[in-house]
């Protein structure tokens, strides 16, 4: 009888895990022992962190998806066909096109989605980037611009964490390319009593945006939008005009976990080493889904992949687990539009960036075209 | 009551889990949230003031605090 994988989502960490897995476990697919099946909800596999530079047209569309058939390995059996219901107890999955599959192994990677409809008139009156339609307006409405108050609004929770420090450099450099700097005011809001939820990045961000004039508003979790009067309001009482908001929305996890009563908010309840789902011995959670309190973030993804990859294919091999989790995040921090810097960190060692220099901001360029051997679980 | 270990949670940190985790509550729910983080003892209460949220504790336990919250609006 086959032991049968199956992964919900096809993300980034739910693709390494397949394409992980197909290596490992190389043997054990050409005989039959294992089968791996992937449920995605779309056909193409999405560059997410690319779309960071949509809204300034330094990467092209087409550059951020590849079919996600030829992302993943072609041992895997791949659906497009969103899960529905989620049943642990069954040990089984049902799906919005009517199929039920059975599992010996669960992987949940549905990921992470904005909720600008959670905040009031945050839909109607924000741009964002963090899906292609909200980039593309983005870009539209930064090529209308003429000069204005800017505002960089960061939402609890948000995944890829540096992104609100990185958008706001970026648009600094824009705006300065395009010799407006003189007629915008950036002002940058962030949930918490600093500018990022890293000490030492906070300590870092505070006198660059000194230096660069950017104006900043912590403590500032954003209660309600209007899109006539162009404000924004925190909770915390202030409330400020502007002419182009940029915001980065509050996340929630996926509906079907929601649905499934498998985690509030669509996240999974998750031992921090083992990535299993708390309650269960053969669900592993990995990627945004856990609610691990970490950085939502590609490279979380990628190193919890890592060790459930060597995880599962020793429990099918060897009947036990491999190696713990260590908490390892890895972020790029572009500091403009020609330089950048880096962060890791993991549960015992705290992090500590290094001075912003081209070299760096080059391999961030370099990483986006290596992300999809990430995905392919080469790298 | 929830509790969220945080505890060498580096990143998004203590106060931004409890943002997030507030905003799955309803009115009268308390959130424990246990940090290593010294700065979110003073950080918390800080922000639960300003927001107008109900501080319920801060207990420090030796290596680390638990710090209770009641989601009041």
């Amino acid at each position: 009888m086959a032991k049968n994988i199956l992964i919900v989502g096809g993300g980034l960490a739910g693709t390494i895990v397949a394409n992980g897995l197909c290596r490992q476990l190389a043997p054990q697919l050409r005989s039959g022992e294992v089968v791996i099946t992937m449920l995605g909800t779309t056909e193409t596999h999405m560059y997410q962190p690319g779309l960071l530079y949509v809204p300034f047209g330094r990467i092209r569309e087409h550059e951020l998806f590849r079919d996600q058939r030829k992302v993943l390995d072609r041992r895997v059996i791949f659906h497009v066909d969103p899960a529905k219901h989620i049943e642990v107890a069954k040990n089984q999955v049902s799906t919005e096109g009517g199929r039920t599959l059975k599992y010996d192994y669960l992987v949940l990677a549905t990921g992470s989605r904005i909720m600008p409809q959670t905040i009031p008139g945050m839909a109607e009156g924000a741009h964002w980037f963090y899906d292609l339609e909200g980039a593309r307006k983005l870009r539209d409405a930064l090529s209308k611009f003429e000069g204005g108050k800017i505002i960089v609004n960061a939402n609890a929770p948000h995944k890829c964490p540096v992104a609100p420090l990185e958008v706001t450099f970026m648009l600094y450099d824009y705006f300065k390319g395009k010799g407006l700097l003189d007629k915008c005011e950036i002002t940058y809001t962030y949930p918490i009593g600093r500018l990022h939820a890293l000490e030492p990045v906070a300590l870092w961000a505070k006198p660059e945006f000194d230096r660069l004039g950017i104006k900043y508003e912590t403590f500032f979790n954003t209660e309600k939008v209007d899109p006539e009067a162009k404000t924004i309001t925190s909770a915390e009482g202030v409330t400020m005009p502007y002419d182009l908001l940029v915001t980065i929305p509050p996340h929630q996890g996926a509906q079907v976990i929601v649905d499934s009563e498998l985690g509030k908010g669509g996240w999974v309840p998750t031992n921090t080493k083992t990535l299993h789902r708390d309650g269960s011995t053969n669900v592993f959670v990995v990627g945004d889904t856990t609610n691990i309190p970490i950085s939502k973030a590609g490279s979380t993804a990628h190193f919890e992949a890592d060790v459930l990859i060597d995880n599962l294919a020793s429990l099918l091999t060897e009947n036990r687990m491999a190696r713990d989790y260590d908490g390892k995040v890895f972020c790029f921090i572009e500091t403009g539009t020609s330089t950048g810097t880096y962060v890791w960190f993991n549960y015992t060692t705290p992090p500590n960036p290094g001075p912003p220099s081209q070299m760096v901001h080059w391999f961030k360029l370099a990483y986006n075209r290596l992300y999809w051997l990430s995905a392919k679980g080469l790298l | 009551m929830q509790t969220i270990d945080a505890r060498g949670a580096f990143c998004p940190g203590p106060l931004m889990e409890l943002i997030a985790a507030l905003k799955l509550s309803v009115i009268g729910d308390q959130i424990e949230i246990l940090s290593s983080d010294k700065g979110s003892a003073a950080d918390v209460p800080e922000w639960v003031a300003k927001v107008g949220h109900k501080m319920v504790g801060v207990t420090d336990k030796g290596d680390h605090w638990s710090i209770i919250v009641e989601k009041a609006k």
